[in-house]
């Protein structure tokens, strides 16, 4: 017999719904009977689609996450932030420079920041936000495209920012100019190239499209193993 | 000597010979800098307002760097502070003052941060001047090797370096540092009726002419007063009275463009160190043709 789950109460946008406490954000909003079609994606906490906003019980403290990465707990209540609005300048990549020239024209807003370390508490990545804005602001575009590497474009540090700046897109920025201009340049990705465009591995991919999901599945959660 | 260091942002974009220039002569003094390991924007401009506590988030967050650092034994028990940016220099330590003063402020910007350890109010801003002062002048004559006795600086002060009265360094209406740096150097120093006169400072931005004008008095101020270059330490001032003289000359043809350093170029000069860290060639105004005349290059 299956053992009774223990259920907590959590508060999805001001209701209060029962759901088991081994769920994430996201599979109680689906136990609650919410049908999710936006603010959801890889489930894997690879997209940053699914970003949330919560307090838990007991706790001042305004928390982000990402809802397929969370478990929930009792008395925590939350709303998804399905969608951030945010401002994106236009580029041609091979016609700006890696240095504070090319900041200071696109994201001029970055020097607005007042160094509050805001954007750092939210992130659910980890990442020192701050830091790679105070990067930038130096003109160390290395440096913040490392910093930032693993930001999954969540939004929820530009939700959280006093000075209205949207990081994440400045970090893109970053990375590009990173991998554009300052990235050692590694011989195996020409060599790469080149094979891709001589068809070596136009058969592996055709197969790969063809298999059920099953076995696609099977294949994914194994990939890492074999690659090492 | 080892100095906890706050470089501050343009130190380490568009004026980084001051930096690398200030490096190298402390070096040769025995002043080693050591940078704070993480550091933020100074804030720039210290809100004056009462009511305004955000904008000291910024600089006592680098205030507690300091406090780890001697926690983490990088420097032994020295909480000063040392900036080179007349604007940093004056932004840290008006927020280091206002929250020593008010400890109700301070309670809320501690609460306010993250990780960090609470500030204590301990630790205070010096500008390098100060410190070149304090470990003696007649130390900088001994290191002096090419000597500057032909070249007539006018030490320029602007306003960050002397105002407020308590924030600044010296005496607002008589300063006296710089010329006793300049006479360390075997300098002459020009005496001249606009070494602290504003620059125009942020107004570069929206009012150009503004700054233009403002940069024309100074700068003919300082020829008329016999001087050949000019000095400062902010890079603010610099970029007023260096980059913008191409609009001077546009509006008055008949200027005659005169070169602005940091100090601590014509220090590294002095010292005949390494082309590299001087840098002379991201100064505006080119200073080459100058020096080599005096024969010091
Ligand atoms: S840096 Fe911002 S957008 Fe990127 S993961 Fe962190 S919170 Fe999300
Ligand atoms: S939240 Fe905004 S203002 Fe605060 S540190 Fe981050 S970028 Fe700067």
């Amino acid at each position: 017999m299956k053992m009774k789950e223990n259920m907590v109460t959590v508060y999805i946008m001001g209701e209060a719904y029962d759901v088991p406490d081994s769920s994430t954000i996201i599979t109680a909003m689906e136990y609650a009977g919410f049908q999710l079609t936006t603010g959801i994606g890889c489930r894997e906490g690879f997209c940053g689609a699914c970003a949330t906003i919560y307090r838990e019980k007991g706790d001042y403290k305004l928390k982000g996450a990402l809802a397929c990465q969370t478990v929930v707990t009792d008395g925590m209540t939350l709303a998804q932030i399905p969608f951030m609005p945010s401002e994106k300048p236009i580029y041609n990549l091979q016609e700006i420079t890696a240095d504070i020239n090319t900041v200071k024209e696109l994201f001029p807003t970055i020097f607005r920041c007042v160094s509050c370390n805001t954007c750092t508490k939210a992130c659910p990545q980890d990442i020192e936000v701050m830091d790679y804005i105070q990067a930038l602001k130096k003109g160390n575009i290395a440096e913040a495209a490392d910093i930032s590497f693993d930001c999954i474009r969540c939004g929820l540090c530009a939700l959280r920012c006093p000075a209205e700046i949207v990081q994440y897109n400045a970090a893109t920025l970053a990375r590009r100019l990173y991998g554009r201009y300052l990235a050692k340049k590694s011989p195996e990705v020409d060599e790469s190239i080149k094979e891709i465009e001589d068809g070596k591995y136009d058969k592996e991919l055709d197969d790969l499209t063809k298999m059920d999901r099953k076995t696609l599945s099977e294949k994914y959660y194994s990939r890492e193993t074999k690659l090492r | 000597m080892k100095i906890p260091y706050y470089p501050g942002c343009t130190l380490k974009s568009t004026a980084k010979h001051f930096e690398n220039s200030a490096i190298a002569s402390a070096k040769a003094l025995d002043i080693e800098f050591i940078e704070l390991p993480k550091w933020n924007c100074c804030g720039v401009v210290t809100p004056l307002a009462e009511d305004d506590i955000m904008h000291h988030v910024a600089p006592v967050r680098n205030m507690i760097r300091v406090l780890e650092m001697n926690k983490a034994g990088t420097v032994s028990n020295e909480k000063r502070l040392l900036t080179l940016c007349s604007m940093c220099f004056n932004t840290l330590k008006r927020s280091s003052l206002r929250v020593k003063e008010k400890i109700d402020d301070l309670d809320i910007l501690n609460d306010f941060m993250y990780k960090e350890e609470d500030y204590d109010g301990s630790v205070e801003i010096v500008h390098f001047l100060e410190i070149l002062k304090e470990n003696g002048f007649d130390k900088i004559n001994k290191k002096v090797k090419k000597s500057l006795k032909d070249l007539k600086v006018a030490p320029y002060y602007g306003c960050m370096l002397l105002r407020p009265k308590d924030i600044g360094l010296d005496d607002p209406e008589r300063p006296t540092i710089f010329e006793e740096l300049l006479s360390a150097l075997n300098a002459p120093p020009v005496d001249w009726r606009a070494k602290n006169k504003c620059c125009g400072s942020f107004l570069t931005l929206e009012n150009k002419e503004t700054v233009a004008k403002l940069g024309h008095d100074i700068l003919t101020n300082a020829q008329k007063s016999g001087a050949d270059m000019i000095i400062t330490s902010c890079p603010l001032c610099a970029f007023n009275l260096d980059n913008r003289q191409k609009i001077i000359k546009k509006i008055h043809p008949e200027f005659e463009t005169i070169p602005v350093l940091y100090f601590t170029q014509l220090m590294a000069i002095a010292f005949g160190l390494d082309k590299e860290l001087i840098g002379l060639d991201k100064n505006f105004i080119n200073p080459i043709p100058l020096l080599e005349s005096k024969g010091l290059l």
